[in-house]
C-alpha cells in the first residue's frame, strides 16, 4: 500500500497519507513529512527517540505527533526515517522514532517544514483504511 | 485546494473586486481583493478568494477580509490578506492570520557605491557576504546566547543587538516599531521557542528568505528619492527574513492551544487553521505577549545581519560601513498583528490588525514614522524573486481603506513541486549569471523552488496597488548579486 502522495500546494508543500489503521496512518504521516523534507534514501535509523503527544482530539494529536518530531529533529539535529506507534488513544500517543543525526549546513535537507498546519485536517474512513490530508509550511 | 475559485467576483473597479457577503453563509462582511483582470485569472486558479471568504466568518471583523494583489493560498488566512477586528466587539485575534514566520520582514540599506564601483567586484562581495552571514536550514549564528540573554533580546529586539555593537543608533529609528514592539512578554513563549532561538540570532534562515545587493535600476520619484538618498545607478542591499525558529515554534504553541480553547468562546471557524479568541481573552494576551517575542527576535535578527553585511562591504571596499554610507532606509514587518487605531462608523477605535503576507503603508503625516520622512509618508519595501527586480514604494493616505496595508513581494505562482518540475536539468545558478545576477547558496533545491517562473511578476503586483492608489511607487531596483539559504 503507498504510504502517502504529494499533491499540489501553491506556497507549501501538501500530502495525501494513506494507513491500514490509525496507527499505520500516523507512522506514514511522519514518514510523508520527512520524506518530503529530506533524502531519505541511504540514511541509518541509528539514533532512537522517545515521543509523546497529545491533543483534544485524533486530528489534534496527528498535527500535535508531527510538530513534536518536527521540533525533536531541529534540536536534536536527527532526521527521522523510521516510526512505531507503540500505544495511541483518542488524545494521546507514545511512540518511538529513529533516524540519522545531520550537520550544521547539510545538505540532506530539501525543504525546511516549519510546521504541520491544521489547515483541513480530517481523517477518513475508506475502503482500504483511513486517509487524511495534510499541508505543511514551509 | 487546487480547484479554482468558481464563486461571484464582482468588479467595483478596474483594481478593486468584492466577494459579496451572500457567497457564503457566516460571512460577516465582504471580501475585498485588489488586482486587475489579468492578474485575477492566476489569483482564482489556486482558489485563494475562498480564503478570503473564510477569514470574513472571524467574530468582530470589520469593513471587509482584504486581500492583496500578491495574494495565493495558505493555510487559515492567505499569504497577502489583512483582516481587522475591533477589540471592544469582542473581535478575535487569529495566529493563523499572522503566519509560522512571525515578523517575516525586509530591510533596505542604501550605499554611496554606484554599480560601476560594485560590478567589477561583484564575485567577491557576494562570496564575502555568503561566508559571513549564515544561511541554511538549521543554520546557527555566531552569537550565541544563554536563555537569560535571549530573554532580552526577545523584549529589546532590535536595540539588543545595537547595544551589543550589531548596528548604529540611527538604524532604531529607521525601522517599524523602532524595531521592538512594546508588550513582549518572555514569560509566555514555551521552553522550545527558547531551545530553537538560542543559536539561531543572525541568521538567514532558507527558503524564500534572502540577502541581496541591488542597482537603482529606476527612479519615478526623485523628490522622494532624495530623502533616502538614493540615484540611479546607486547601488543598496535589501535584507529578508523572520524569527527562525522562535517563530515557528510560538504560531504552533499557540495555533495547538487556541484549537483546543476555541470551543469555550463558542467560535466556530470554517478552517482550524483560523482558530481564534477574543483579544480580550487570557489565550489571546498570552498569544500576543509571545507573538511581539518573535516579533522582536526577528528585528534583533535583522539588524544583526545588516551588521554582517556593513561588515562583509568594508572587507571588500576597504572603507568603514560609515564611511560607505550603508544607512538603514527602513524595515518593515509583513506577518504581524498589531494594535492600531482606525475610524468606525465615525467612532476612532483600538483595533486588532492582521498583516499576513501585507505590510503596513503609512501616510505622510502619520505619528509612528521616522521626523524625516513624515512629509513623504512610510517607505515599504517590496521585494520581488531573485531573478527579477525589487520596488521601494510610499504609504499614501487613500491606503486608510486597506487600513493602511499594501502588498508585500510577489507572491507564488507555482507550487514548489511544479517549479522543480519546469527547471528540471536546468542549471539556475547560470542561468542568472548569464543575466548579470551572482548567486550563492545552500540548499540544493532552492534555486529550483525560487526560479522567476514560480513567481507573479511583481512588476504587476505593485503596478495594481499604484493604480489603486494604496500605495505609490519610489524606485525600483534590480539585484546584482544574492545569497540564499
Amino acid at each position: 500500500m503507498r504510504r502517502y502522495n504529494q499533491i499540489q500546494h501553491t506556497a507549501d508543500l501538501a500530502a495525501e497519507i494513506y494507513g491500514r489503521n490509525l496507527p499505520e496512518l500516523f507512522e506514514n504521516a511522519a514518514f510523508a513529512m520527512f520524506d518530503m523534507m529530506a533524502d531519505l534514501d541511504g540514511l541509518k535509523a541509528e539514533e532512537s527517540v522517545r515521543i509523546k503527544a497529545e491533543g483534544p482530539d485524533q486530528e489534534g494529536l496527528l498535527i500535535s505527533w508531527l510538530n513534536e518530531l518536527l521540533y525533536t529533529a531541529y534540536i536534536k539535529r536527527i532526521i527521522f526515517t523510521e516510526f512505531r506507534i507503540l500505544s495511541l488513544e483518542e488524545n494521546n500517543l507514545t511512540a518511538e522514532a529513529k533516524g540519522q543525526k545531520f550537520k550544521e549546513g547539510t545538505n540532506l535537507i530539501k525543504s525546511e517544514i516549519k510546521a504541520a498546519t491544521y489547515h483541513d485536517v480530517k481523517i477518513e474512513k475508506t475502503g482500504s483504511g483511513y486517509e487524511v490530508t495534510i499541508v505543511f509550511d514551509v | 485546494m487546487t480547484a479554482p475559485f468558481t464563486g461571484k467576483l464582482e468588479k467595483i473597479d478596474d483594481y478593486r473586486w468584492r466577494i459579496p457577503t451572500s457567497y457564503m453563509p457566516g460571512m460577516r462582511v465582504p471580501g475585498l481583493i485588489y488586482s486587475d483582470e489579468k492578474m485575477l485569472k492566476s489569483i482564482v486558479k489556486d482558489n485563494a478568494p475562498q480564503q478570503v471568504a473564510n477569514a470574513a466568518h472571524l467574530p468582530g471583523i470589520v469593513r471587509a477580509s482584504i486581500a492583496m494583489p500578491d495574494i495565493h493560498w495558505g493555510y487559515g488566512l492567505p499569504i497577502g490578506g489583512v483582516v481587522v477586528t475591533d477589540i471592544e466587539a469582542g473581535g478575535v485575534i487569529t495566529p493563523g492570520g499572522v503566519g509560522y514566520d512571525i515578523n517575516c520582514g525586509v530591510r533596505f540599506v542604501r550605499t554611496n557605491l554606484t554599480v560601476e564601483d560594485v560590478k567589477p567586484r561583484i564575485k567577491d562581495l557576494v562570496n564575502t557576504l555568503y561566508s559571513i552571514v549564515p544561511t541554511g536550514v538549521g543554520s546557527t549564528g555566531k552569537i550565541k546566547v544563554d536563555l537569560k540573554e535571549e530573554g532580552r533580546i526577545l523584549t529589546e529586539g532590535a536595540q539588543w543587538a545595537v547595544n551589543k555593537g550589531y548596528g548604529w543608533n540611527s538604524d532604531i529609528d529607521h525601522c517599524e516599531e523602532r524595531g521592538a514592539i512594546k508588550g513582549a512578554d518572555p514569560s509566555k513563549v514555551s521552553n522550545r521557542a527558547y531551545q530553537r532561538g538560542k543559536d539561531q540570532s543572525g541568521t538567514l534562515g532558507s527558503g524564500n528568505h534572502f540577502l541581496e545587493v541591488q542597482v537603482v535600476d529606476e527612479i519615478f520619484r526623485q523628490d522622494i528619492a532624495d530623502v533616502f538618498k538614493l540615484k540611479k545607478g546607486g547601488i543598496a542591499v535589501m535584507i529578508h527574513t523572520g524569527s527562525r525558529g522562535v517563530g515557528h515554534q510560538i504560531c504552533g504553541d499557540y495555533a495547538e492551544r487556541m484549537v483546543s480553547k476555541m470551543p469555550q468562546f463558542g467560535i466556530k471557524v470554517p478552517d482550524r487553521q483560523l482558530s481564534c479568541a477574543p483579544v480580550k481573552s487570557d489565550i489571546a494576551r498570552d498569544y500576543l505577549g509571545a507573538m511581539r517575542c518573535a516579533a522582536n527576535y526577528a528585528w534583533a535578527n535583522r539588524q544583526v545581519i545588516t551588521h554582517l553585511a556593513r561588515e562583509a562591504f568594508g572587507k571588500v571596499f576597504g572603507e568603514k560601513a560609515e564611511s560607505l554610507g550603508m544607512h538603514l532606509i527602513y524595515d518593515v514587518a509583513h506577518n504581524i498583528a498589531k494594535f492600531e487605531e482606525y475610524e468606525i462608523e465615525g467612532k476612532k477605535k483600538m483595533m486588532c490588525i492582521h498583516r499576513k503576507g501585507a505590510t503596513r503603508a503609512f501616510p505622510a503625516g502619520h505619528e509612528d514614522i521616522p521626523e524625516e520622512y513624515k512629509r513623504i509618508g512610510q517607505p515599504v519595501i517590496i521585494p520581488g524573486d531573485m531573478g527579477r527586480c525589487s520596488f521601494l514604494l510610499v504609504g499614501t493616505e487613500k491606503a486608510e481603506e486597506s487600513f493602511y496595508s499594501t502588498c508585500h513581494g510577489a507572491g507564488r505562482l507555482l507550487s514548489r513541486s511544479a517549479a522543480k518540475r519546469v527547471t528540471r536539468g536546468r542549471a539556475i545558478a547560470r542561468e542568472l549569471e548569464d543575466h548579470g545576477i551572482i548567486v550563492r547558496y545552500t540548499g540544493r533545491s532552492t534555486l529550483h523552488e525560487e526560479v522567476s517562473e514560480a513567481y507573479k511578476d511583481v512588476s504587476e503586483v505593485v503596478n495594481i496597488v499604484q493604480g489603486a492608489g494604496i500605495s505609490e511607487k519610489v524606485a525600483k531596483m534590480r539585484p546584482l548579486g544574492v545569497i540564499k539559504g
